[in-house]
């Protein structure tokens, strides 16, 4: 035994354990003789390494459209390779306006202005030592889901479900900051301001600003990546993701909304008698079946596992349903605990396919008693023209040989 | 500007306990006392914000006509030579009309509540390859231009930050607030 692996001081006990062990050894060696001396030795594997790659053999990937301006473009989460309820930070959907801006840490401040008694600029440092929290918490873009409003469905969970990711976020509740400076009464929003090209911008009411926004630091036990705000960014719990400012620089309380552009032209939902939503803020509860979903193939009747996610930006995920005929009957799925407030909830259901045609979809129920709708309920209330918060259950088709594309 | 106070005096402390509403583990509610004060200058320089109701919005102004000028030069490559938009960028003109048809298409002109944004976006995003480039006047006319092209502003007239609180957009009444949830058991009214 080499001696690192030994107690720096072995006690006698130890020491005579490990001299019987080198016995045994010894005698086993002499028992099999020289027989393995023909055989090739195992080769040994690749050494210890600074950052960790996956397999070569997993391919899973986000996706992305073609488009003249990549850096105001947004990529999808490739949903139905992912497990459980955490998305990898390098599978974590992208939406950017300007590209990813590189900021050195050390560099960056957070100015914090307006209403509050003390205007206050914070280095990372600062903001590092703070009592910090963590905690489990989706994302979503109001945008996804938006191509399945019309007859043009995604053909799969990554194009029609994928601006949807979960991660543990690290950071200081906003709440703690802003009582350190004193919030004046008349403040009633906070303008948050990345430090992207173009200074994306929205305004966060106070409500919210002081109950459970986080100024996130790492995402998944390491550092934010770059694409999801480094160094440093809102987490908006619930909340559409463009709220969830990235690479946030600067916070200013104000008695207004600002009426930002994304704010107004973006993020607002048209409604049949041409009057638009402001500030939908919260994202309603949704679920989508991630297995068999579209593009997939099941190899052969017999069992299979249906799984997927559910999230609701008003709390927690009370109840998924799964039907596998089409609609005419709903049974409860398992839900992975812990089930996690404004977090992805894994849900699963045993399903023994006997080879024919069928039509799966989940549709899910949260803590305030909401359920998920069908996409007619959606269309009868809000027309074709909302195009944003398109929460609707979404129907797979499975082919009698296997094939799964969407209904 | 309020003044800076020493996070570390007494009445501070008091004041922060008593603001985060100090309970049983009162000891724990004295201030961190970390960051340091802004100074007015730096916010000054990094407040590029500007409020529905004009606040901070720069000195100087522009006219559509000098506007036109910066937008060949600096936006008609990718939003078009009339605002129609491009492969490259957005419509920013058309649409009055459109909103509650099968195609709405929504503009600066026709969708649009505040003329505000069109200056802070602009000054702040466009263009889109160089944003930050343009000056203060520069921003103004190319403003004054795009109200232009949608029949929202005079070509002859300088647009600064009084006249610029006086257009009223056509789409100023055009959003309500969130009514959701708006299905099932949970909607909050019958069908609109
Ligand atoms: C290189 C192409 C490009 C140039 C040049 C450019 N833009 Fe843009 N513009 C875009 C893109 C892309 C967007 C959408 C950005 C996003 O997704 O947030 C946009 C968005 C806008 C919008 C918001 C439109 C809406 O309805 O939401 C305005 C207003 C605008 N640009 C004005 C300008 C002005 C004024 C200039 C010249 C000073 C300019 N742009 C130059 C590409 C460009």
């Amino acid at each position: 035994m080499p001696e690192r692996d030994l107690p720096r001081r072995p006690g006698r006990r130890v020491f005579l354990q490990t001299a019987a062990l080198g016995g045994t050894l010894a005698a086993c060696a002499k028992q099999d003789g020289d027989s393995a001396a023909d055989q090739e030795p195992n080769r040994l594997g690749k050494p210890v390494s600074d950052y960790g790659r996956r397999s070569p053999f997993e391919k899973a990937a986000r996706k992305f459209r073609e488009s003249k301006t990549p850096e105001a473009s947004a990529s999808f989460t490739p949903l139905q390779d992912c497990h459980g309820i955490l998305t990898p930070a390098s599978l974590h959907f992208e939406r950017h306006h300007s590209g990813v801006p590189a900021i050195d840490p050390k560099q960056h401040r957070l100015l914090v202005h307006g209403l509050v008694e003390r205007p206050t600029v914070f280095t990372m440092e600062d903001l590092r030592r703070m009592p910090s929290v963590s905690r489990v918490h989706f994302l979503e873009c109001s945008g996804n889901s938006s191509g399945d409003w019309g007859p043009q469905r995604a053909p799969d969970v990554q194009r029609g479900h994928g601006l949807a990711s979960c991660s543990e976020w690290t950071g200081v509740l906003l709440s703690l900051v802003l009582g350190e400076l004193g919030v004046q009464r008349e403040a009633q929003w906070v303008i948050a301001e990345g430090a992207d090209p173009c200074k994306m911008a929205r305004s966060l009411p106070r409500k919210k600003a002081l109950d459970d926004v986080l100024l996130a630091y790492a995402q998944n036990g390491e550092a934010i990546r770059p694409e999801q705000g480094y160094p440093l960014r809102l987490v908006v719990p619930g909340w559409e993701g463009n709220l969830n400012v990235k690479w946030l620089h600067r916070l200013k309380l104000t008695p207004e909304p600002y009426m930002t552009k994304d704010e107004t032209s973006k993020y607002t939902d048209l409604l049949p008698d041409g009057k638009a939503r402001l500030f939908t803020f919260e994202m309603d509860a949704k679920s989508v079946i991630t297995y068999p979903s579209g593009g997939q193939k099941l190899s052969g009747p017999g069992f299979h596992e249906i799984t997927g996610l559910a999230w609701s930006g008003r709390g927690r995920i009370e109840k998924v349903e799964v039907s596998v005929d089409g609609g005419q009957t709903w049974r409860p799925a398992a839900l992975q605990e812990p089930r996690h407030r404004m977090a992805f909830t894994r849900f699963r259901y045993p399903w023994q396919w006997e080879g024919g045609e069928a039509v799966l979809q989940s549709r899910c129920t949260d803590e305030t008693g909401y359920t998920q709708p069908a996409l007619e309920e959606l269309i009868a209330v809000r027309g074709m023209n909302s195009n944003y918060h398109n929460n609707s259950i979404k129907p797979w088709k499975v082919a009698a040989d296997g094939s799964v594309e969407a209904a | 500007m309020a003044a800076w106070k020493p996070h570390n005096s007494l009445f501070v402390r008091l004041a922060m306990a008593a603001l985060l509403g100090a309970g049983a583990a009162g000891a724990q509610t004295a201030t961190l006392g970390l960051g340091r004060a802004a100074t007015p200058a730096e916010i000054q320089a990094a407040d590029i914000s500007v409020s529905p109701s004009g606040v901070n919005l720069p000195p100087g102004g522009g006219t559509a006509g000098q506007g036109a000028d910066v937008y060949q030069r600096r936006c008609q490559r990718c939003h078009g030579a009339k605002g129609e938009g491009g492969e490259e960028g957005p419509a920013l003109a058309g649409g009055q009309g459109s909103l509650a048809t099968p195609k709405p298409l929504k503009t600066v002109g026709s969708y649009w509540p505040h003329a505000t944004t069109l200056f802070d976006y602009t000054r702040r995003a466009m263009p889109f390859n160089q944003p930050g480039i343009l000056t203060n006047d520069q921003v103004y006319a190319v403003t004054a231009y795009v109200l232009h092209l949608n029949g929202l502003f005079p070509a002859g007239q300088r647009l600064d930050a009084q006249s610029l609180l006086k257009i009223k957009m056509p789409n100023r009444d055009g959003f309500i607030p969130d009514d959701r949830p708006d299905t099932g058991k949970s909607a909050k009214k019958a069908k609109r």
